[in-house]
């Protein structure tokens, strides 16, 4: 062994450092937040509970063009479609699984209308397993919820797209 | 009749002393098991437990009601009378002995001449607390951990032991409040400085806190002997162990930073009384604990014993020959 070594270990030299280190650390900000009652921040991208998104007018966005069924690597997305009295082509059913889903946003990214999105939500925990098969009813209802943010959040990745 | 009255009165007399000791070490317990956890947290830059009551300080009670309506289970396989007995032993061992530390002159309970012997011999029983423990529950992981903790708290028992003839050596007693009384004129942390850090570190294995928790490796061992634990048996446990680290403090506060005495005796100091002294000591030696628990890695096993037995003891005795050939050589030795 050094004598430097020797002489550290004697006096316990590397201890008292880290000693005041701890005591420096203590006086220093916090890193963690108090959960239920602040937030972390969200970034704009975050894949968190899906929304179906309506136009402006009310009309609901989604075609039925089932990209996002097909696309989707857990196979959590079932879509029937038949056509509406004015011509139009829409889902009579749209439903997630939201314990299969993977969060993976693929969905999200395949959709050409920007119907299926994946908004800030991360707090959907439910009782049971059943409340969380979404159907269409639920999900037009989510989409309506958060649209203000939904659009915001759109528009701020729009540029990366 | 009247010398029943008077034989009841007295027993009433002392149980109501013992009422007013015992109530506030296990609120301070309490107390002290959130200051280890919110100083834990803020040396790792969380903010630990701060929500029940103002600042988290009724977390630890939050916790104990919950112990409390949690259901005790005794293993089948496991020896039942002992399985129980394990807990109460462990508990009780670690508040008898605060019936000998001294708050000032006059306030303690069991002022006797022994004292120092007392405390010593109590805490070398609260090994069995653990050993019985560990052996009852019939099952390897506390079988493993109670003879770890039995290994550890002897070993360094030895070295505690040493540190504390050192003392004795200066003071020329074994009553603890002339052991505090010796250290008037100076504390025995300077001119013992050496044997106050190797005490600490003992102190530390010996409650088996980091970086000695070695018993309750959660790694290797799940949590050691009080694996098979669970509600109040479990409480009592931790209890008994926040309360024998209490108890250290107290001890190494007295054999070395004076006790209750003030530590400058001019106007505004002397003042404050007594116990108010000890429990800032107390407490000063507990924050040393918690941020070591903070700061330190564990130890190996084998890095510990070589520890306590090939360093400390070898060092704390060189030490008891350094002081006595001082005393001796410039007569300075007590007398009494």
């Amino acid at each position: 062994m050094k004598i430097s070594r020797i002489f550290k270990t004697i006096f316990l030299l590397d201890f008292l450092s880290g000693l005041i280190i701890a005591v420096k650390e203590i006086f220093k900000s916090k890193k963690t937040i108090n959960y239920p009652f602040e937030k972390g921040k969200v970034s704009p991208r975050f894949r968190g509970e899906h929304a179906l998104r309506r136009y402006a007018n009310g009309e609901e966005r989604c075609i039925a063009c089932k990209l996002c069924e097909a696309v989707c690597p857990a196979q959590a997305i079932t879509i029937e479609s038949s056509e509406r009295e004015d011509g139009s082509r829409k889902t009579t059913r749209y439903d997630i699984d939201m314990m299969k889903c993977i969060y993976c946003g693929l969905c999200e990214e395949s959709c050409p209308v920007d119907a299926i999105v994946q908004g800030p939500n991360f707090e959907f925990s439910t009782e049971t397993r059943e409340e969380l098969y979404y159907n269409k009813e639920k999900l037009l209802d989510n989409g309506d919820r958060w649209e203000s943010i939904l659009a915001a959040n759109i528009r701020a990745d729009n540029f990366y797209r | 009749m009247v010398n029943m009255i008077q034989y009841l009165h007295i027993i009433f007399l002392e149980i109501y002393k013992i009422l007013f000791l015992l109530v506030p070490v296990l609120v301070s317990v309490a107390m002290i098991v959130w200051l280890d956890r919110r100083i834990w947290a803020f040396v790792q830059k969380r903010q630990g437990p701060n929500v029940v009551g103002p600042f988290g300080l009724l977390q630890s009670l939050a916790d104990a009601l919950k112990y409390m309506f949690k259901e005790v289970i005794v293993p089948s396989s496991a020896n039942k009378v002992i399985f129980i007995l394990a807990p109460i032993v462990t508990m009780t061992l670690a508040l008898i002995s605060w019936a000998v530390i001294p708050f000032s002159a006059t306030q303690v309970i069991a002022d006797i001449n022994v004292g120092i012997l007392y405390l010593f011999a109590v805490s070398s029983l609260g090994v069995y607390g653990i050993i019985m423990g560990g052996w009852a529950s019939n099952s390897k992981y506390p079988f493993l951990g109670a003879i770890r903790s039995a290994a550890q708290m002897v070993s360094y028992e030895v070295s505690i032991g040493i540190i504390i003839i050192n003392v004795l050596l200066c003071v020329g007693s074994l009553n603890l409040n002339d052991i505090v009384m010796a250290q008037e004129n100076l504390w025995f942390v300077i001119p013992l400085f050496p044997m106050f850090v190797i005490f600490f570190i003992s102190a530390l294995a010996e409650t088996n806190r980091p970086p000695f928790d070695l018993p309750e490796a959660e790694a290797e061992l799940v949590a050691g002997y009080q694996t098979e634990y669970s509600g109040m048996m479990y409480a009592m446990f931790w209890l008994g162990e926040y309360a024998n680290i209490l108890l250290m403090c107290a001890l190494g506060s007295i054999l070395f930073l004076g006790g209750w005495l003030s530590p400058i005796e001019i106007y505004p100091f002397s003042l404050i009384p007594g116990f108010i002294w000890l429990i800032f000591k107390i407490l000063f030696l507990f924050v040393l604990f918690a941020l070591v628990k903070a700061i330190v890695p564990r130890y190996r096993y084998d890095q510990l014993m070589r520890l306590g037995w090939k360093i400390f003891l070898p060092l704390s005795l060189t030490w008891v020959v350094l002081t006595a050939s001082y005393l001796f050589y410039f007569n300075l030795l007590p007398t009494s």
